[in-house]
């Protein structure tokens, strides 16, 4: 073969039967200079080009969206729409969604600071303290279903259970978003927990850590980074609801920032109610305020990526 | 060669028939040793004999396991650790443990070294503690400049050694040690037994390890471990074959299946 490029698969003077389907280099051929066989190139750019495809097509409609915000709700993002409510009548120009944004501030904040401590807990109790007994099991099975629950279920559930007896109001709002946002940060917490090395456990109780002790300095802080990423995740998410809180904040005109006793308004609700206007200018800042959530759950999510990455158990 | 029986020497730890079951199935069976104070008893034998199953008896760190039980008696300075009303947490605190792969926590340095003071309400100067526990572990010169420096990103053969640390500042009596030195390079192997040798003047040390050559070096008595296998249902667990000294042990064995082992004919 004096050096020349031999073909992979190219059937060698002694070959009598191929075993190898012609994948396996010919007797005496050298490696160097060695050409796969067509067929295998041939597979291998199909293979790739249909990969790149099915990117691309995912990437679509993420692009599309992401231009149609940008561009439709720029043109009515301005300081005034960050600080100030809506105007006094829908067709005016000009105002903003701030009582929105106080209003998913509040409830938002609300749910996550009962959800986060309540989720936690119940991961850590998943995880060190029930493992596979009854009530650990019980308790995933609910926070799985819960997690594919239809949102507006929690808010029916939420109105019947506390709206019909004291009416709309940013309390009755959390409570549904932190029924939402609950059963993520209790699975979340409860992945990450796992992921702690037995042996890190094992160096703490061999110092004589008791089970708190070994909970609460070494466990936790080993999965802070993942379990941020998660609590971030999951404020992501109850930022970005609607339906629950049309039956538990109803929604408002104003600025509120009672916590019961009046219904309030979110980010959310403004747009679903702006958009449904016939006028411009009420659809033009339905536009900015879905800009205004994006990157308020733009920013929520690169936190959380930046947690991730510091992740020491990683290292 | 008879053991010295002096007040001064008397056992740390006496093991009086100590059966291991993990689940329904023996793991170790009827283990009796004594461990003599300020000396090195390394525990040999082949996979699965049950090596760090025994180790892990010493400071009941083998109840983390769900399923595994331990009858017999372990007598600390006399003391039954597993009797009635002992608390684990207490045995843990006075008996130390490093692990197969060196384990610090992701902390500083300090940190790690501090774990054990920390949360046992250590009154005392923890600086000196963190200072005096990295110089017994001959790590101090290679950290003092990083104290709150990542113990992730030291070398595996100074994270050994900072485990030693950690384990000597809740200032044990005695240290237990499961592989210590099988992850490790020779060169960090070397560092970690010469280590022994200088704790060995403080410390009561139980090794357990693969190498043979590690066990005669170190070690002052070894015990021999080995698997017995129950023809019928095939069931295996731990035996004490023999334990003594060291150099009888390895020169002069009286058993015939300790003999074959040492000299390297299985195992």
């Amino acid at each position: 073969m004096n050096g020349e490029p031999v073909e992979i698969g190219g059937a060698g003077p002694g070959d009598a039967v191929d075993y190898w389907g012609g994948s396996r280099l010919a007797p005496g051929a050298t490696l160097v200079g060695a050409r796969p066989s067509r067929a295998r190139v041939w597979r291998n750019r199909r293979s790739t080009f249909l990969i790149v495809l099915a990117v691309f097509l995912t990437l679509v409609p993420v692009v599309l969206i992401l231009v149609q915000i940008t561009t439709k709700g720029l043109s009515a993002m301005n300081l005034g729409f960050l600080t100030k409510s809506l105007p006094f009548s829908d067709t005016a120009t000009g105002g903003g969604f701030l009582n929105g944004l106080i209003g998913t501030g509040i409830m938002v904040g609300l749910a996550t600071v009962v959800s986060v401590p309540l989720g936690i807990l119940g991961a850590i109790y998943l995880v060190e303290y029930g493992k596979k007994n009854w009530l650990a099991t019980l308790i995933r099975f609910f926070a799985d279903v819960m997690t594919g629950v239809p949102s507006i279920f929690v808010g029916v559930f939420v109105y019947t259970a506390l709206v019909i007896k004291f009416g709309y109001g940013a309390v009755m709002g959390a409570a549904a978003l932190a029924l939402i946002m609950m059963p993520i940060i209790v699975r979340s917490s409860e992945e990450m927990l796992k992921l702690v090395p037995l042996e890190l456990k094992d160096g703490s109780y061999a110092l004589g850590a008791a089970k708190w002790q070994t909970v609460t300095k070494v466990i936790l802080p080993s999965a802070a980074p993942g379990i941020t990423t998660g609590v971030m995740l999951a404020v992501a998410r109850a930022a970005g609801e609607t339906a629950p809180l049309i039956l538990t904040a109803l929604g408002s005109i104003q600025l509120v920032t009672k916590l019961t006793g009046s219904p309030i308004s979110s980010l959310t609700l403004l747009i679903f109610n702006g958009a449904q206007q016939p006028y411009a200018a009420s659809i033009a800042r339905a536009w900015a305020g879905a800009l205004e959530l994006l990157v308020l759950v733009l920013i929520f999510t690169i936190v959380a990526r930046l947690f991730a990455s510091r992740s020491r158990l990683t290292k | 060669m008879n053991p010295d029986t002096s007040p001064g020497n008397a056992p740390v730890f006496a093991v009086k028939g100590l059966d291991v079951h993990y689940g329904s199935s023996l793991a170790l069976k009827g283990v009796t040793m004594d461990i003599r104070p300020r000396r090195i008893t390394a525990i040999i034998g082949p996979s699965g004999c049950g090596k760090s199953t025994l180790i892990r008896c010493f400071n009941r760190m083998n109840e983390l396991i769900p399923g595994a039980t331990v009858s017999g008696e372990i007598l600390y300075h006399g003391e039954n650790i597993y009797a009635q009303g002992v608390d684990p947490v207490m045995v843990r605190r006075r008996i130390g443990m490093v692990f197969q792969r060196p384990n610090p926590f992701p902390k500083s340095i300090y940190d790690n070294v501090a774990f054990g003071a920390k949360i046992n309400g250590y009154k005392g100067d923890i600086d000196e503690l963190v200072e005096r526990s990295l110089r017994q572990a001959a790590l101090w010169d290679e950290v003092k400049n990083q104290l709150k420096k990542s113990a992730l990103d030291l070398s595996g053969g100074q994270q050994q050694r900072l485990c030693i640390a950690r384990a000597i500042a809740v200032q044990p009596d005695a240290i237990l040690m499961d592989e210590p030195a099988s992850a490790l390079d020779p060169l960090a192997t070397v560092r970690i037994e010469d280590l022994m040798q200088d704790l060995k003047k403080d410390y009561s040390i139980i090794i357990v390890t693969h190498n043979m050559q590690q066990a005669a070096r170190v070690s002052d008595e070894t015990a021999f471990l080995y698997t017995e296998v129950d023809e019928a249902t095939s069931a295996r667990w731990g035996i004490l074959v023999e334990f003594g000294e060291t150099s009888q042990i390895f020169t002069k064995p009286s058993d015939k299946r300790t003999e074959d082992y040492v000299s390297g004919r299985f195992g």
